[in-house]
């Protein structure tokens, strides 16, 4: 970040370490997330370099970067896959030590990878509490478990399910990106991550999925959203952040960045437009 | 197949249609794999029963079911590892190893109480399920070379075991407890008592269970599916009832459920269960499904396979006391290799997957009859082994290629 000083005022408040307080966004609420210099070597390999990343609830993060820029590293050391090298983590203003995918769950923190980890075989209500079953008697409480499933996915709008006793393997791919995120906000996240929702879909999916991002941050939650796709970023996302070799080069609201802009960080990890729109808003 | 002609859906009233297009969508999904093979089973009896008066007979009948106990048993043992994808082939032997353990420690020099010697027998039979577990697991080896491997090494501990008594390479039974698995029966009083209280329980869970998903506005069973499903549990139940307690005796008259029976029925009820009721079950059908889905949700993938693999041991091991118990006693020329492939062949003709994820206890029973109605009905034509051999091996591929064409409409692979 050092070495692209024309994008200081954007990239960080490293220059205000007073507090994880981020850009662009209102500065007197603490923000959910709040990355502060988090660095990821494996051997000589900086994978992340000094990354400052604040994500504020109820709103939409698009991560955005080319292939190897860092995104996954980033998203699985924040979902606990493996513990940052060095750097501070803050929680709704706390600091915090996420080692395992359970610590980043019992914070809120529900990743839904790109792999959906759904069992085909087992119907909807079975997938959405796999793992967390709720029991009467020892025995499985399948009634409290479908009217709550049924109730989730109502109040995501997800309409296009038939009947939860569905099997998961009968779904389209759309559905079956709502059913993983239903999943992820019953078990009362604020931070769902997204990794590359929309890659496997065709149109008409993707609508459907873009419109569940939608409700989930309506609903108070934070999203964060993997994406290749610069069309359903700039449908979606009330921010971006753009990776370029391992740093975080860029983040802040949408209205600073356009598509050309985007592009130009992706592929170049610098944009003088973006820095021209930031100091016009 | 039936399944791409639901366009024309008969509309009779609106119940039926609605039963018709529930039982035609859960074919589509390849949930009712079974009736195909009932109908099968059906066409099989009568054609027994045409070329021999004898086949339906209440002797014959139980007869054949307690011919099929053995096949029942070790293919729920075979259900638990199909679910995960994985399979046990030692369980014939090891069945052999616990009928050959319990046999020996009743009778021969050592007399001892017939539950010390069940006991030991089940707990060896439960270990070495345990082993194979923890080699499968544990050092990431495939289950069915760790299970062949175990297959030769149980014949020879059986072998050995059998032989080593130094009566000749058989043993047979004297103690009554063992004896009377298979050749005693309950009175016919607490047969009937045993039998209406199964249907009975069956019949209040499925219409309690129906009641209180209507109560709260989920989908439930149409009425007249219900009906059909509880008239179903009655007439099956009062046939069971006539076939065990009709005179069977030839010169004494012989009345009552045989105990072994009921060992299915407690055996193939308590694994329901647990499949359908429990975590457990739930997990295991997971972890068959997706292992690392099963594993990111936080499931102890490895306990509950540990956990399907000491089942097996455990249920092969009642196998094995039911094997003895018919054939009187154990010999060294057991063939646990063929058992056990029976056992998986009778899980497969009722419709559980080799895959993992799909498949129920029950589709043991339904495949276990009907390998015991062949062996039976063409031991009653006076066909041999040959043709035996030959039609089992027909309606194996019957069954899957049926099971196969089913599915194929559904998005299901496995």
């Amino acid at each position: 970040m050092e070495s692209t000083p024309e994008n200081n005022d954007l990239t960080s408040s490293k220059n205000r370490q007073s507090g994880p307080v981020g850009s662009g966004v209102d500065p007197s609420a603490p923000m959910l997330l709040s990355l502060r210099d988090i660095t990821k070597s494996f051997g000589a390999v900086q994978a992340l370099q000094h990354v400052d990343l604040d994500i504020p609830a109820g709103q939409v993060t698009a991560l955005i970067g080319d292939n190897g820029a860092g995104k996954s590293t980033l998203i699985k050391t924040v979902s606990g896959i493996w513990a940052p090298t060095s750097g501070s983590m803050y929680w709704q203003g706390q600091e915090v030590h996420v080692h395992t995918p359970r610590d980043a769950s019992h914070l809120g923190i529900a990743t839904v990878y790109q792999d959906l980890a759904l069992c085909d075989n087992l119907d909807i209500v079975q997938n959405m509490y796999l793992g967390r079953e709720d029991t009467k008697a020892g025995m499985l409480d399948e009634i409290s478990m479908e009217l709550a499933t049924t109730k989730t996915l109502k109040d995501l709008s997800v309409s296009t399910v038939k009947s939860v006793r569905q099997l998961v393997g009968s779904l389209s791919g759309g559905q079956r990106q709502a059913v993983a995120v239903a999943r992820a906000v019953m078990r009362e996240s604020q931070l769902v991550i997204l990794d590359e929702p929309t890659a496997a879909l065709g149109v008409s999916q993707t609508a459907q999925v873009l419109d569940l991002i939608k409700t989930l941050s309506s609903r108070g939650i934070a999203v964060l959203v993997i994406s290749h796709n610069l069309n359903d970023v700039f449908t979606v996302a009330d921010r971006i952040a753009v990776m370029y070799l391992g740093t975080l080069v860029s983040h802040g609201p949408i209205a600073n960045y356009d598509r050309n802009s985007a592009v130009e960080m992706i592929t170049t990890g610098k944009s003088d437009r973006v820095a021209a729109l930031a100091s016009s808003n | 197949m039936s399944t791409e002609t639901n366009t024309e859906i008969p509309v009779s009233t609106p119940s039926t249609a609605s039963v018709f297009r529930l039982m035609l969508t859960r074919f589509r999904r390849g949930d009712s794999g079974m009736i195909p093979i009932v109908i099968g089973l059906i066409v099989l009896g009568a054609y027994f029963q045409i070329r021999s008066s004898v086949f339906l007979s209440t002797g014959n009948l139980t007869n054949l079911m307690v011919q099929a106990t053995i096949f029942v048993l070790l293919g729920i043992a075979e259900v638990w590892l199909l679910l995960l994808g994985e399979i046990d082939l030692s369980a014939g032997f090891n069945a052999g190893l616990a009928g050959a353990i319990a046999t020996i420690l009743v009778d021969t020099q050592f007399h001892w109480s017939w539950y010390f010697a069940v006991g030991l027998a089940l707990i060896a039979s439960t270990a070495f399920g345990a082993l194979w577990g923890f080699l499968v697991i544990g050092l990431r080896l495939p289950s069915f070379i760790v299970t062949l491997a175990g297959q030769l090494g149980l014949e020879g501990l059986v072998l050995w075991i059998v032989d080593s008594q130094g009566t000749g390479g058989s043993i047979s039974i004297h103690e009554p407890v063992l004896y009377n698995i298979v050749y005693g029966n309950f009175t016919p009083l607490f047969t009937i008592i045993f039998i209406v209280g199964t249907v009975l329980a069956l019949s209040f869970s499925l219409i309690r269970k129906n009641a209180s998903r209507a109560s709260r506005n989920l989908e439930s069973v149409p009425m007249p599916l219900m009906l059909i499903r509880i008239v179903g549990l009655i007439i099956g139940g009062a046939v069971m009832i006539w076939i065990f307690d009709s005179n069977r005796g030839k010169f004494t008259p012989i009345h009552g459920m045989p105990f072994a029976i009921m060992i299915v029925g407690v055996v193939l009820g308590a694994c329901t269960f647990i499949m359908n009721k429990t975590k457990p079950g739930r997990y295991i059908y997971a972890i068959g499904g997706n292992a690392e889905a099963a594993r990111r949700s936080g499931i102890a993938v490895n306990r509950y396979r540990l956990m399907a693999f000491m089942m097996t041991g455990l249920i092969s091991g009642i196998a094995g006391l039911v094997y003895v118990s018919n054939l009187n006693g154990i010999s060294d020329s057991i063939n646990g290799g063929t058992l056990v492939l029976y056992a998986v062949a009778a899980a497969v003709i009722g419709g559980t997957s080799l895959f993992g994820g799909r498949g129920k206890m029950v589709h043991a029973l339904i495949g276990g009859v009907v390998i015991a109605t062949i062996y039976n009905g063409m031991a009653l034509i006076q066909l041999g082994a040959p043709q035996q051999y030959i039609a089992t091996a027909l309606v194996l591929l019957g069954a899957v290629t049926i099971d196969s064409l089913a599915r194929r409409g559904s998005t299901i692979v496995k």
